[in-house]
């Protein structure tokens, strides 16, 4: 009886993954660059890299699906370590504006407003890229160690978790807004001009950070698929499952619950990194607890427990956001809360849930399929 | 006191749940490869007693000796776990998103169930051999890979004696496995534990008296969080005392 010794990802799912990897990776910057302007085959560097938004996003639903997807652990806070990331790198570039500033000082041009007369110590690593590069990585990763290891070490569970998270987003949110943090208060950080000599404002500099972005955003997903398909993956289920069972077959499920909250912090501060660049802002706005709360949206519109759904609910709802604020800007938020109660309400399995029903339709039911695509990547 | 047969000792298990004791100085021995069977009314501290031993809940006083005399009150599940105690639940708890095949790969005795081994973990031949000879074991051969939340109720049952014989525990702890059972489920659970019986010790609880009678050697009966009686079913029957406080109230009284 074979049994894969790594779950393996129904074969359907592999052949999307590499036509919409080509697809975003070759396809879509070609369409920037090769055609015409006025061709309806040209693709405008401003959807280039509202793209490229998205698919940061995508990176930050990863991280979420595999805490709250497949482990059952909800974290309201998510923007947190997004917000670690991109501030991090947000730092990196700002120090990198030097004299053309607005007021010419090499001093970032709020801390001249504040009167701040030094850069204050905690900006120093900040100074070089790989300051900014690997903080934005390890400053989540660290920090999601230390507030994992307390939470789940004291079994903090269900919705108390849920709620100290969202705590969590709400202090970060105040601790950011304030001008003595010396991060540029309610106006974050911005006006950034260049990445290792590279100017932002150049097309060329942000198709290459949508390229980057595609490659970690792939990067992402093979290391997710990777750990839901090891055993590993399988505990997570089973504590989703049944916790107490897992207990009493041997494993210690706080420790796995920390592992991914940390892999998932990770991947938070990878996206808000990758994020900055191409927005050219951060702000406290962007890491409370709202943007907290629209990650959880995007996994569950998408399709929670399955990878694809998180990237796809993420790159959907964003879509839907930057179309719908268009025509109806005050609507949007109404629009989300219901798309959110209509989703968890009547399609619990999000969007791939659906599209999967769809097309298991028209093919005689396969065993592994039925697991709610639970087990499946 | 070192009786070298004894896997199990519990010596004066008091469990005080304000004021009221699930467990009164209880005491309770278990030789190697016996199966055991605890029956006792509503409220007589059975499952307590199992919970006592495997961990999930910590005794006010008392100790609870286990192989050589490893005191397991205090320590973990976990641990409890890895020393060979191995807990079946009375209603099944399993990992229904998970196949049968994965439900019992996880359950799997390894060297180390940390994080990291087990993101690496790839099962060996011999694993797998193992995990063959369970579900031949349990007569799940052929639903190995559908979901484990599709089976029936007393599939789902057998899936978790399973999961825990994988374990390979010295002690199996039982809590009413054919509740819910239609007959022919019973009498094969009841076969499958007296298999199972020549590899370890086994403790089970149990309410229905002919599945008692099919798998008992020795029962044990408990009351209001003492033993009461011990010994073969016979004797405890015609055990005047426990007709009053037991038999006497049940269907079995005959």
């Amino acid at each position: 009886m074979p049994e894969p010794e790594r779950g393996r990802p129904d074969s359907r799912e592999t052949v999307s993954v590499y036509v919409v990897g080509f697809f975003l990776l070759v396809v879509l910057p070609v369409l920037n660059v090769l055609p015409a302007e006025d061709s309806w085959l040209h693709l405008s560097d401003f959807r280039l890299n509202q793209f490229g938004k998205f698919l940061a996003f995508a990176i930050l639903a990863l991280g979420l699906d595999l805490i709250w997807g497949y482990c059952g652990v909800l974290s309201m806070g998510q923007g947190v370590f997004f917000g670690f990331g991109a501030y991090c790198m947000g730092m990196y570039l700002t120090l990198q504006i030097g004299t053309e500033s607005v007021y010419g000082s090499e001093l970032p041009d709020f801390m001249v407003w504040t009167q701040v007369k030094e850069l204050p110590l905690f900006w120093y690593p900040f100074k070089s890229f790989f300051g900014g590069f690997f903080g934005a990585i390890l400053v989540p990763v660290l920090f999601a160690t230390l507030f994992g290891f307390l939470a789940f070490r004291s079994r903090i569970k269900g919705v108390y978790f849920a709620i100290i998270t969202q705590a969590l987003a709400f202090a970060a949110w105040l601790v950011f807004n304030r001008n003595e943090t010396r991060l540029g208060g309610t106006n974050g950080l911005t006006d950034f001009k260049q990445l290792l000599g590279y100017r932002l404002s150049d097309p060329s500099t942000q198709r290459g950070l949508y390229i980057l972005t595609v490659m970690a955003l792939i990067a992402a997903y093979l290391l997710c698929r990777w750990i839901v398909a090891s055993r590993a993956g399988k505990v997570l289920i089973a504590i989703r499952d049944s916790e107490s069972r897992v207990t009493f077959s041997g494993y210690t499920p706080w420790m796995f619950k920390l592992f991914v909250f940390v892999v998932a912090a990770g991947l938070a501060g990878l996206a808000g990194m990758l994020y900055v660049p191409q927005v050219g802002i951060i702000t406290p706005a962007q890491i409370g607890v709202l943007p907290s709360l629209e990650v959880v949206i995007w996994v569950a519109v998408g399709g929670r427990g399955t990878l694809i759904g998180a990237i796809l609910g993420a790159v959907a709802v964003n879509y839907g956001r930057s179309v719908l604020t268009n025509y109806f800007p005050e609507a949007w938020p109404f629009i989300l809360g219901g798309l959110f109660v209509v989703v968890v309400t009547m399609f619990p399995d999000g969007l791939l849930g659906m599209i999967r029903k769809v097309t298991d339709r028209h093919k005689p039911p396969a065993p592994e399929l039925k697991a709610d695509g639970r087990t499946a990547a | 006191m070192t009786d070298q047969n004894l896997i199990l000792q519990c010596e004066n298990v008091v469990m005080d749940y304000d004021g009221f004791k699930a467990l009164n100085n209880c005491n309770f021995r278990v030789h190697y490869n016996e199966l055991r069977v605890v029956i006792g009314p509503n409220g007589a501290g059975k499952t307590t007693l199992l919970d006592v031993i495997c961990g999930k809940t910590k005794p006010t006083s008392g100790k609870v000796l286990f192989g050589k005399g490893t005191n397991l009150v205090g320590k973990n599940a976990e641990d409890i776990t890895k020393l060979g105690v191995g807990r079946k639940f009375q209603a099944p708890s399993i990992y229904s998103n998970l196949s049968v095949w994965q439900n019992l790969d996880l359950s799997l005795k390894r060297a180390s169930k940390g994080v990291f081994p087990t993101l690496m973990g790839q099962s060996s031949p011999a694993e797998r051999a193992r995990i063959e000879e369970g579900l031949e074991t349990i007569g799940l051969t052929d639903h190995a890979h559908d979901r484990a939340g599709s089976l029936s109720h007393g599939q789902k049952q057998w899936l978790e004696i399973g999961m825990v014989i994988l374990q390979e525990p010295s002690l199996l702890l039982v809590d009413e496995p054919v509740a819910g059972m239609s007959d022919k489920e019973t009498e094969q659970t009841g076969q499958l534990l007296t298999k199972l019986s020549e590899k370890q010790a086994i403790v089970v609880i149990e309410h229905d008296m002919d599945f008692v009678r099919q798998i008992a050697k020795i029962v044990t009966v408990l009351a209001e969080g003492t033993v009461i009686c011990e010994g073969t079913v016979e004797t405890v029957q015609a055990d005047d005392h426990v007709r009053e406080i037991y038999l006497g109230r049940a269907k079995v009284a005959h």
